[in-house]
């Protein structure tokens, strides 16, 4: 269910922007993703990450209210301005569209806004050439050109630098620093990599299916073999999240706990909260692991 | 002026084409060719139903039409049958219902020729009243669900997490198809309806660098595609729907010879520089 949260309680400057508790989506008796709190405040970078399929963006669709959570709450305060910067977008050959025009989705860009941005994303020069021929990265680039320009107080990116090479990829890290710095916006980014995150995130929730463990990453720039690993710029940029699970997901689908023992998923409530939804789960273990 | 039956087929058409253009832009962009070609076969139910319950016609086929597409809607949200399936469903057993109502009306005589495809030739200046009026309403609407409309049409996701309420838009646009069918059926025909949403629009595609300009650019394809046929179907004496539309494929075909992408480049020459190293 969306709700808003209550106005009184959105003055506060430390209230969340967005907050999912206990939320989750099912989709033909399934769980795509259980259990996942989260919560983004102004300022502040979160970073979900996990394999493919592991409920990344679902859990991102469920805090911009795309998928409303089957159990569980999402709240967005009510005055939040949102830009979202999706994982795919296909631009289809019969659609005219140029950058600039672009820019102007879902909300009249000011020129002079619109300007700053393609300036500060590198692609300038490609002003009014039409989307649909950019490349893999320039697209990204445009993606995050359009979400700066609407001034977002919650900035949701669902991988931002797929397609962009390694030193691009620094760049649009240091892009999104600034942006969250100078709009002081939250940010809720999803990584394609497991091991690699923004160094300027605050906090990282490792999903897979459910959240397998969250924290703080470690910054490379503290370590000399890190930063011989990375080089002198990214070592800044980058750091190093180094997961603490205390179970392990099996190929076939199961997951073995820390004690050594086996059992069909990571939904330590199933049994109590939603008898026969899936399928035997009366062997499950009732312990909870790390959340 | 408009005494002579040429000259209220030339304003009518040119309503009609007017209002087709933008929306059969949106037709192009979403894949929605098959959806018109649905709601104007479900023309035929409306118009069998309108004489049935002596009710006015126009108003008959866009509820008929509306009908058809919250259907679709509905039984998509189900989805035991691809959109296709459910279209040509509804398509063709709207036709037929249609065909069986008229053909139980023994009393009614009824130009079914002049129902398939249209008869431009017997426009009343109150037809013409209905084409500019219903006209001006759809582009109106068209204009204030624009940008909702258009970026569902990039991104239904990405306009939905940015607050713009696309579902909204996406059945207003419904809507809007069912009153252009409903408006355009006479001067057309419910066989060639789709032809004016859609011909004009893939010829203004190759001219257009914005979304907007190329809803300009298909209005004015469909006029002069109006203009062109009426006057060839008084010159050779041919049906004046079907010439409307050949001329609307004419300019279609003329768009892609080499002389109209030399047009193109030296548009996009003069509207920016940079433009040009981008269309590789």
């Amino acid at each position: 269910m969306i709700s808003n949260s209550d106005p009184t309680g959105a003055s506060a400057p430390s209230s969340p922007l967005v907050s999912l508790s206990n939320a989750g989506v099912q989709r033909d008796g399934a769980w795509l993703v259980r259990g996942v709190d989260l919560a983004v405040r102004p300022g502040e970078i979160v970073t979900l990450i996990g394999p493919n399929g592991s409920g990344k963006s679902t859990t991102a669709k469920m805090a911009l209210g795309i998928l409303s959570p089957d159990e569980g709450r999402a709240e967005r305060r009510p005055d939040v301005r949102v830009a979202y910067v999706p994982q795919k977008v296909m631009i289809d050959w019969t659609l005219p569209l140029t950058v600039e025009r672009f820019l102007s989705l879902t909300a009249r860009a000011d020129p002079q806004d619109a300007r700053a941005a393609l300036a500060a994303t590198g692609i300038s020069h490609l002003r009014s050439a039409e989307v649909r021929n950019l490349s893999g990265g320039e697209f990204q680039r445009a993606l995050l050109a359009r979400a700066m320009c609407r001034k977002p107080d919650l900035l949701v990116l669902d991988e931002p630098v797929q397609g962009v090479d390694y030193t691009g990829e620094i760049a649009l890290y240091d892009l999104i620093k600034r942006i969250r710095d100078d709009l002081g916006c939250g940010v809720l980014l999803i990584s394609h990599d497991l091991h690699v995150v923004m160094a300027a995130t605050d906090h990282v929730i490792c999903l897979n299916g459910h959240v397998c463990c969250q924290g703080a990453p470690v910054a490379v720039a503290s370590s000399a073999e890190y930063r011989r690993l990375f080089g002198g710029r990214a070592s800044d940029t980058l750091a190093v999240y180094e997961h603490h699970h205390d179970h392990t997901h099996l190929p076939d689908g199961r997951v073995r706990h820390a004690d050594g023992t086996v059992t069909d998923h990571c939904h330590p409530h199933d049994v109590a909260q939603d008898p026969g939804a899936e399928g035997a789960t009366t062997s499950e273990e009732k312990t909870r692991h790390a959340g | 002026m408009l005494d002579d039956f040429f000259v209220r087929a030339l304003v009518a058409g040119i309503g009609v084409a007017a209002v087709a253009g933008p929306l059969g832009c949106f037709v192009v962009w979403r894949r929605l060719a098959y959806f018109g070609d649905t709601l104007s076969h479900a023309a035929l139910l409306g118009v069998g139903l309108a004489l049935l319950l002596q009710v006015n016609v126009t108003l008959a086929v866009f509820a008929v039409s509306a009908g058809v597409s919250l259907a679709l809607l509905a039984l998509q949200r189900r989805a035991s049958l691809s959109s296709d399936a459910l279209l040509g469903l509804l398509s063709h057993s709207a036709l037929a219902l249609g065909l069986v109502a008229l053909a139980f009306m023994t009393w009614v005589r009824f130009d079914l020729m002049g129902l398939l495809f249209g008869d431009i030739l017997a426009v009343s200046v109150h037809d013409i009243a209905l084409v500019y009026g219903g006209g001006v309403v759809v582009l109106a609407v068209l204009a204030w669900i624009w940008r909702p409309l258009f970026a569902a049409t990039v991104n239904q996701e990405l306009a939905e997490a940015e607050g713009l309420d696309p579902q909204r838009a996406n059945i207003v646009f419904m809507l809007l198809m069912a009153g252009v069918i409903a408006i355009a059926m006479k001067i057309v025909g419910v066989l060639l309806i789709t032809a004016m949403l859609i011909i004009p629009a893939a010829t203004a595609r190759r001219f257009s660098t914005g979304p907007e300009q190329m809803a300009v650019l298909a209005a004015l394809f469909g006029i002069v595609s109006v203009v062109g046929g009426l006057f060839a179907s008084l010159e050779w004496d041919t049906p004046s729907g079907p010439s409307i539309v050949v001329a609307a494929l004419a300019l279609f075909l003329a768009s892609l010879s080499p002389l109209a992408s030399w047009i193109t480049r030296a548009l996009r020459r003069s509207a920016g520089p940079q433009s040009e190293v981008m269309h590789r």
